[in-house]
């Protein structure tokens, strides 16, 4: 507010006030109790009392979300009142020994404080600007980390096939052995098609897909989550899982259906590996700040690092969301490679867009 | 001075107006108690979902074969929600204008920015990513390792993960990992009911008192708080006791237990208007020591 409005404002208030003295019971109690009181400290509480419990009833509403229930006058007197009660604070402070007073006063701006330097975006705004940009220059400014990542992931995958290929009992290392289960090494070629395709007729796809979603989106926060411990836990996690790629690539290459293999997987796993690998750059930012914070403390490097990475989380929630459909519906609809294969690139092509292309000229 | 226990956990923080406010940690105590009780109140809304959603599911006749398509439906809304209520609930609620959660609201707690930064749905969202390493995991492998399943393991795993836990513990802020790399602290809101003055009114004496330079020069700041503080309890007995207290030390006759309130309100007034028009000229006198 201008320092004209703040002048005429307090104006209004000063009218206001004389009024109600002259005319109201209540002012006519305050004007007496001015004359009876004796000290100047509580002349100066009786003054100015109204408008810090006009402030009080406001900062209440607020706290109560209750938007509706405040009026303009009330919102837009707000600063004003605010800024009022901390000057009364700290005149207070140097002038008064009324201890209640002082108390009640602390108390007030404190609130008042939390109020007015609140956070000032509802949950759709935030969504806008997430969406709008903010989502990709997060994932754009822990790109070091994805760098990282990736490789370790190239590496893992790697490193899963060169160790199947040299010693197959390594596979049951990479790939957990569940009863039923038919990719073990060894298996036809007919028993590994059967789980790539025809199941295009089954039922309770949408169920399937919801319990993808939820399984894959806990262990990504846990992901990321243990990037705290130095990011060392994140980055296990993304070894192991490219390891298993790794092994059932070598597994399915054995048997002459690499790409269809991948078709399989990539209608998918261009969003999900995506999203696992942002999960774990975004648990290595954080490990990285606080184990190199530079010349600022720990406690503000990993506050900075969380901040970003949690704006990347989100993201990697709504990635797995995006995922789970297309694993659970599309890829039992989609079911020959090449159809595949165009969906899973055309989602990666999106994604590297969306990170890298989009919203890059705006101001951050 | 006496410090009290509470002077550990204030934290200095400056508003964009230049004013120093202080603000109270929220005690370890306070929190634990806080996140117990936010678990219960989950536990509770989890059943209130599954009622509603076998109130709407159970009418419809075909939902119990497992293929079916309101089963199916049953099954993804049960999904989202168990996903939205573990992760969501302590988010959603910190990110409303009071920054608590229903718990830490009941016992008076709140998020704040740390050193008295805005704060933003940033910092909320990445205090409540790591809620599943700081309580999830050291419950499940706390669990596990006396078990032996998972061997040496299995009790380093516990022992690491219990680090997590503990964390609290091991800083003076009373951070957890979250706030951490969150950027926040959890402070006390304090509200405050504003009592009503001492002073103003009648003086219940009459004007019988009237007290010398001599007699009130004797006492400072803290002894008129402890003053004020006995004044609003009102318990007969204590004022009797300080009132012939300060008598012995003015050199003054005791009043009297029915007299006892209305000196000691005199002598709070004067003793008032002595220390603030001392203030006024920049004397500031702390307690009885003081010069």
């Amino acid at each position: 507010m201008s320092e004209g409005g703040r002048q005429e404002r307090r104006q209004e208030l000063g009218v206001h006030g004389a009024l109600t003295r002259l005319l109201g019971r209540a002012g006519g109690q305050e004007a007496a109790a001015i004359s009876a009181a004796t000290l100047r400290s509580d002349r100066f509480r009786i003054d100015r009392e109204a408008d810090w419990r006009r402030l009080e009833a406001i900062v209440g509403r607020l706290e109560a979300g209750r938007l509706r229930a405040l009026s303009d006058e009330d919102l837009t007197a707000l600063p004003v009142l605010y800024r009022e009660a901390v000057s009364s604070l700290s005149i207070a402070r140097e002038t008064s020994l009324d201890a209640a007073a002082l108390a009640y006063l602390e108390a007030l701006v404190r609130r008042a404080w939390f109020q007015v330097y609140g956070p000032r975006v509802t949950l759709g705004g935030w969504l806008r600007r997430f969406f709008g940009g903010e989502w990709s220059r997060a994932v754009r400014a822990i790109g070091f980390d994805v760098g990282i990542a990736l490789l370790l992931m190239v590496l893992g995958t790697v490193a899963g096939w060169l160790l199947v290929a040299g010693d197959p009992a390594w596979y049951a290392a990479f790939v957990p052995a569940e009863p039923g289960e038919v990719r073990v090494p060894g298996a036809s070629q007919a028993a590994l098609r059967g789980v790539l395709f025809g199941h295009s007729g089954e039922s309770g796809l949408a169920a399937f897909a919801a319990m993808l979603f939820g399984h894959n989106a806990q262990i990504s926060l846990l992901a990321f989550a243990l990037g705290f411990a130095f990011g060392v836990p994140s980055l296990m996690l993304l070894v192991q899982n490219a390891g298993m790629l790794g092994a059932m690539l070598w597994l399915y290459h054995g048997r002459g259906l690499t790409l269809d293999l991948v078709g399989w997987l990539s209608i998918h796993g261009t969003t999900e590996l995506f999203a696992v690998l942002l999960s774990g750059a975004a648990g290595l930012h954080i490990g990285r700040a606080m184990a190199f914070p530079g010349r600022r403390g720990v406690l503000a490097a990993a506050g900075a690092a969380g901040r970003r990475a949690s704006v990347v989380m989100i993201g990697v929630i709504v990635m797995l969301v995006v995922a789970a459909c297309l694993e659970g519906l599309g890829r039992q609809l989609v079911d020959e490679t090449s159809g595949r294969l165009v969906v899973g690139g055309a989602m990666l092509a999106f994604w590297l867009w969306y990170f890298y292309a989009f919203g890059r000229g705006r101001a951050a | 001075m006496s410090r009290s226990a509470g002077d550990d956990r204030r934290r200095e923080i400056v508003t964009p107006e230049g004013l120093a406010l202080s603000l109270t940690l929220a005690s370890r105590g306070t929190r634990a108690g806080a996140l117990a009780l936010d678990l219960m109140l989950m536990l509770l809304a989890a059943g209130a979902t599954l009622a509603v959603l076998g109130e709407v599911f159970g009418g419809l006749s075909d939902a119990r074969t497992a293929d079916s398509g309101p089963a199916q439906l049953l099954f993804v809304v049960l999904v989202i929600s168990a996903f939205v209520l573990r992760n969501g609930w302590f988010l959603l609620w910190e990110l409303g204008p009071r920054g608590a959660t229903p718990a830490k609201r009941l016992l008076g707690i709140r998020v704040v920015g740390r050193e008295g930064a805005r704060l933003t749905p940033e910092m909320v969202i990445a205090r409540n990513l790591l809620r599943d390493i700081e309580l999830a995991l050291p419950i499940v492998f706390v669990a596990m390792a006396p078990t032996g399943a998972a061997g040496t393991a299995g009790w380093l795993a516990a022992a690491w993960f219990l680090l997590f836990a503990a964390f609290p513990l091991f800083n003076r802020d009373r951070m957890r990992a979250g706030d951490v790399i969150a950027g926040t602290w959890v402070v006390e809101t304090g509200r405050q009911k504003l009592a009503a003055a001492l002073t103003v009114g009648e003086a219940g004496d009459g004007g019988r008192y009237a007290f010398g330079e001599a007699e009130l020069a004797i006492y400072g700041e803290h002894e008129l708080k402890t003053l004020e503080r006995v004044l609003r309890d009102g318990r007969a007995e204590v004022m009797d006791e300080v009132a012939a207290a300060i008598c012995a030390k003015i050199g003054w006759t005791p009043p009297g237990r029915d007299a006892a309130r209305a000196f000691l309100e005199a002598y709070y007034r004067a003793l008032r208007a002595r220390l603030e028009s001392g203030l006024r000229f920049g004397r500031r006198k702390a307690d009885k020591h003081a010069a």
